[in-house]
Order: structure tokens, then sequence, then C-alpha cells
């Protein structure tokens, strides 16, 4: 089990190197210049470019900078923001937690919705049931983001007056930053109004998240199901005369599961790129607003950073996968 | 009363090009402690018709019987738990595929104390000894090492003997084996069905061996039963059945066993395949490969006849006992047996007898 850590970690490191290159180069390829843009209309003279450029280092050759950041970035320091002057490593994290509450409300609502709808159509095969989770989960993988979202706020939020349209928490509680879960942190408060306005919050943005990944998990969870029911080992799961339930839930699940797994890190990914959107949407103060406003400033140490912080986690997310693929499946074990 | 009762079995599948009879009135009748077989080719509806008594089945099988019992209780009007009691409790089977009739995910142990937990509970630890026991008895050795293997650590006979460790866990009354040996080495093959054969003896339990390979019939069961097509085409005791096949089919399966081929270059096959739903012939499913086809056995389906106690499905069967006795005279339709078709040398097939132990 050693042995396999180590080698999946080796395997992380040109994949890491990578991603380095890809978001260095990726934000200085985009038109515009970050100098020019804190400028504004007023516009600058030459000398006074000149001496910003330099500095901010941008005068010097690219691979020098380059340099600089991959050796910051090995000593945990990714600059500072060019519009807030403040560290990336401080902005971000002070960001993140918002991000990952969004993110892991989203993935549980996938998976508790998904892996049961994925198992009855699995069981119901061909009957109404079946083609009813089959079209709606093609529907919800079809919906664009922002328009899904758009329209649940106008139903549930404008209309009906159920949730909030936007934030994390109403205005009237102040809960002292621990986590940076607000879910969690109010409930160190002790504060249950807190609790739930925070809950009331976060429905709408989780479901309108978490619907792609619902919507994958249910599929995959159903072929999957199918594929295993039909193997051998289940017909003797019911030649020992176990309940259905037993056959399905233990003898069935259980190795459909492996590859349901791998689906749901590969969601990880596509969640955090799907929260870009729905946190604009929904004002919600996390990364992916962040990077959307660093994105349009051109704000350089903040966009690289922001990408190989989330790529870091994207990638330890897939080595978690990878190491529970392994719990799950003796196989790959031994 | 016996121990299984089957009359008039049927099993139909839902296709998408309509319904599909893979077992056609099928009737068995076990006693305890007695060792059964049933014979023929892939696609004879041999699995099926033991899968139906077990209730294996996928959803798209209908099936139908007019009597299915086991130890005289009706397996047809059991509620699922109560039948769920003597599935695996007091009849249980293996399976042809040892490799993959074993969960990847759980260890050799796991699944053995999960079918002595259904059954017969116990302590934890009992049914750890249990198990170990179990594993001892079917040959494996070094039981308490096995035990926590999972199955991909095991060879095809090591699972087939976990297959069976875990078939006799309860004390089954009766066991199906389905094709026990196909998929394995030939050198395992001998021992697996040893095995099998000395845990009957041993247990006194009734064996049902489904097989294509006339010669594990003749090593193993005191009674046969061939089908054909879905059809039940004879039923006979293994030293009759080998010394006078009644059916025409049983008797091509017979002169394909290499011990009978005696001295001839070629071992004798059966043209043709088992026909499947599309290719269905009119009259005797067997009549396109039969070496003794009339025009008759082409346009009406046969029946057996009342007296017949082999249970032949043919219109002319071999080997009758009353010829010997009697000039023939079981030709109802007119076709006297000896018009041609049928070569008065048919039955010297039964010269290469002595060389196979019934």
């Amino acid at each position: 089990m050693f042995r396999f850590l180590l080698v999946k970690l080796a395997q992380l490191v040109p994949t890491f190197i990578g991603v380095t290159i890809v978001a260095f180069a990726f934000i200085r390829l985009l038109p515009g210049d970050p100098i020019l843009l804190m400028a504004g209309e007023r516009g600058l003279s030459a000398e006074r470019y000149a001496q910003l450029q330099s500095q901010f280092g941008f005068d010097r050759p690219l691979i020098v900078q380059y340099w600089d950041f991959l050796t910051g970035l090995l000593h945990g320091d990714l600059g500072n923001s060019l519009v807030t002057h403040s560290p990336v490593m401080n902005e971000f994290m002070s960001r993140f937690p918002a991000t990952m509450e969004l993110s892991i409300f989203a993935l549980a609502f996938a998976v508790i919705i998904g892996l049961p709808a994925g198992v009855i159509a699995a069981i119901r095969r061909g009957k109404t049931l079946d083609h009813t989770i089959v079209g709606i989960s093609l529907t919800g993988y079809s919906m664009p983001i922002f328009w899904w979202g758009l329209l649940l706020i106008m139903l549930f939020s404008s209309t009906l007056g159920w949730t909030p349209v936007s934030g994390r928490i109403s205005f009237m509680y102040f809960i002292d930053d621990v986590t940076g879960f607000m879910t969690i942190d109010s409930l160190i408060a002790g504060d249950w109004g807190a609790f739930l306005s925070a809950l009331h919050h976060l429905v709408l943005p989780a479901i309108v998240l978490g619907t792609i990944p619902l919507a994958v998990i249910a599929r995959q969870t159903r072929s999957s199901m199918l594929e295993v029911l039909g193997e051998d080992y289940v017909r003797t799961a019911r030649a020992k005369g176990l309940s259905s339930f037993r056959v399905i839930m233990v003898h069935t699940l259980r190795n459909a599961l492996i590859s349901v797994i791998t689906v749901i890190g590969l969601q990880v990914g596509l969640l955090l790129a799907g929260a870009i959107l729905t946190e604009t949407i929904f004002s919600w103060p996390g990364i992916g607003k962040w990077m959307i406003d660093a994105i349009s400033r051109r704000d350089y140490p903040s966009v690289q950073g922001g990408l190989v912080l989330i790529a870091f986690i994207v990638m330890i997310v897939n080595l978690l996968v990878d190491l529970a693929y392994g719990v799950i499946n003796p196989r790959i074990r031994h | 009363m016996a121990l299984l009762e089957i009359e008039g079995l049927s099993v139909r599948f839902q296709t998408s090009s309509g319904l599909f009879t893979a077992v056609e009135d099928v009737d068995i009748s076990v006693d305890r402690g007695e060792v059964w077989s049933i014979v023929g080719e892939s696609g004879s509806g041999k699995s099926v018709s033991m899968l139906a008594t077990m209730g294996l089945l996928p959803w798209t099988a209908q099936v139908t019987a007019d009597r299915l019992e086991f130890d005289g209780q009706d397996l047809q009007r059991l509620s699922s738990r109560q039948r769920r009691r003597i599935v695996g409790g007091e009849m249980s089977m293996i399976f042809q595929e040892p490799m993959s009739s074993l969960n990847p995910c759980f260890t050799v142990g796991t699944q053995i104390d999960e079918m002595i937990k259904q059954h017969k509970g116990g302590s934890r630890k009992e049914r750890h000894e249990r198990a170990l026991d179990l594993l001892a008895q079917v040959g494996i050795p070094d039981p308490a090492r096995r035990i926590k293997a999972f199955p991909h650590q095991l060879s095809g006979g090591m699972s087939q003997r976990v297959m069976i460790a875990m078939a006799i866990s309860c004390d089954p009354r009766l066991l199906i084996a389905d094709e026990p040996t196909t998929a394995l080495d030939v050198t395992i093959q001998a021992q697996i069905l040893e095995l099998l054969l000395k845990l009957q003896e041993e247990k006194g339990m009734a064996l049902i061996l489904i097989t294509h390979d006339m010669g594990v019939v003749a090593e193993t069961a005191k009674h046969v039963i061939v089908q054909y097509a879905g059809r039940q085409v004879e039923k006979q005791e293994v030293k009759s059945l080998f010394a006078n096949p009644r059916h025409p089919y049983t008797e091509a399966l017979l002169s394909a066993l290499p011990e009978r081929a005696g001295d001839q270059d070629r071992l004798p096959t059966i043209p043709g395949v088992v026909p499947g739903q599309h290719d269905r012939p009119t009259g005797c499913l067997f009549n396109p490969r039969c070496r003794y086809v009339t025009d008759h056995c082409r346009e009406v389906e046969p029946v057996v006849a009342p007296d017949d106690p082999a249970r032949t499905l043919c219109h002319y069967p071999l080997n009758d006992p009353a010829e010997a006795l009697a000039t023939p005279s079981h030709d109802v339709s007119g076709h006297p047996p000896s018009d041609g078709q049928r070569p008065p040398e048919a039955n010297d097939v039964n010269r290469g007898n002595r060389e196979v132990r019934p």
C-alpha cells in the first residue's frame, strides 16, 4: 500500500510541472496588460510604465519570471496580487473554504440523489421509472449551469421567495471565522439561527452546481449496476438464498461502486470549474468569483497562483480516489 | 415421496422477437441420496431447467410447471422469503465458471460465512471454525491462510473447491452441479468429480450433475436424463442407457465418445447445431441431424409412448426391449423401422460398450 502511494505521488510530479507551465503561459497569452488596466482611462507616461514594469519584474525575460514563479511556489510563496498587494496565498485561502463548502454540499447532493437513482433505474430496467430517471438525468446533464441557476432563482427566490438570491449568510448574523465553513462555524458559535440561514443560502447554489455531477453519477451507477447484475457472482449470491436487498446493496453495489468512485473523483475537477459560474450567479464569495475578477484585471500572480492551487487540489483528490479505489477493489491492492 | 419432484416444467423467455421456449415439458424425480445426470449439448436447456428450479432465472423468464416440489413443498406457491430458506440451505448449486462465480470484493471466508450466517446462524467463532472445517473437507491445503484469500488469488480448481465448500456449508439435501468441471484443466476435472461424489456419499445428499460429457456421466451418475433443444428426449438408468440407448440423439452422443470410436480414424460427430429460437424445425426437433430421419419425423412431433420406461421422445426408438422378444410392432405410423432409412448396422454402436465403465 505504501509503495502504491509512492508510485502515485511520483506520477504527480510531471503533471504538476506541466500545470505550472500552462498556468504561467495562459494568462500571458491573453491580450491586455495589467499595468495599462491598472492605470485605466487616465493613461500613464512611458517612463512611469517602464518603472512599474521593472517594479513588478515584467521587464525580465519570461524564462526568468517563470523560474521565479517556480522557486517561489516551492517555498509556498505565490507572490502578491497586483490589485490588493496582499499575498496570493492568503487571498486564495481566505476564499477557498467558501468554494469547498459549496462543492462538498453540491457533491453530497449529487451522490445522495444520484447513487440511489442509478441503483433504482438499474433494478427497474426498462420500466417507466428507469426511463424517467434516465430522461431527467440526460436533461440535467445538458442544462447549461448559468441558465439552470437563473431558472431556479426565478422560481424559488423571486416567485416563491423560499430561498435567498445571493450570499452565504443573512447580514443579521456575524460569525467568527474558525474553519471558514459557514455551517460549521455557526455550529461552533452555537447559533442555530445562523446555521439555518447558512444552509438556506447553500441550498440553491449546491443544487445548481451538483446537477451535472448528479446526472453523471446516476447514469454511471445505472450502467455499472446493470453490468454487475449480469455477473456470475450475483447469481451465486442469489443461489445462497440471500435477500434481494443484500444481493443488490452488498454484492452488486460494492462492485459497481468501483467505477462510480472513479467518476465521482473526476467530477471534483468539473465541480471547481462549475463553481466559477455558480459563484458568479449567486455572488458566492469563493475562489471562482475571485478568479474571474483576477482574470479581468490581468492580475498575473493571482491567476497563475490560483490555477496552480486549484490544479493541485484536483490532483490530490484524484490521488485520494485512487487510494479509495485500492481499498474498495482488492484486485488493485494485492 | 421423492425429494425433488418436477413435472411438466417449461421456461419461456420474453425476447425482442417474441416468446422463446427454452425448456419444455421436463420431468425429473430425484430421491434422497440419488445421483442424477442431465446430458445434452450447449443450448439444450439443461442449465435453464435447473436454474428455474432454484429460482435463479432473470425476470424475462416465465417458468411454469404442473409440479415443482421440493420435499413436499410446492416451490411455486412459497413466498420468496420461504423459498430463500430452501435455496442455499436445503438445495444448493455450483456453477460452470468458478473464477467468476465468486465475488471479487470479498474474501473466501466472508463469502462462506455469509451463507452459514444466512441459514445456520451461530456465533462468529463457530461460523469461522465451520468455514475452516469446510475448506479442509474440500481438500484446500492450509485453510487458515486460504480463508483470508480473495478469489483472484485462487486458481480455477481452488475456486471451484471454495464454491463446493460454500454449497455444502449448510448441509443441503440436494446439490445441483452445473457443468462443474467444464472450465477446469483436465487433470483437475477428475479431482473435482471425485470430490463431489465423495461428499455426496458422506453426506447422503442427492446430486444432479449437469454435463455435456458422456464420459463424466458414465463415471458418476446412476440415472441419466438426455435433453435436446429444451425437450427431455430420454430418461434411463446409466447402465441400460449405455447398453441400449433408445433415442438416436443419445446414440449419437455415445458414439462420439473416444472410447467407443474403436479403430475408426475419425471420431463420429453429430452434424449441425442445436436449433435456436429462429431455426426450429417442424416435426421432431432432432430431425435435421438425425441419421434415421423419415418424412414422418419432419412433419409430426413425436410423443412419448405411455408404456416406454425410458420416456423416449422419438417416433422410432432404437433398441426396443420388446424387439428382442417379438417382431417389430411399436411403429404405429406404418413406417417400418428398416425401410432403408435406418442402416441395419446402427445397433453395432454398442460393440464398444465394454470400454466405458458405467
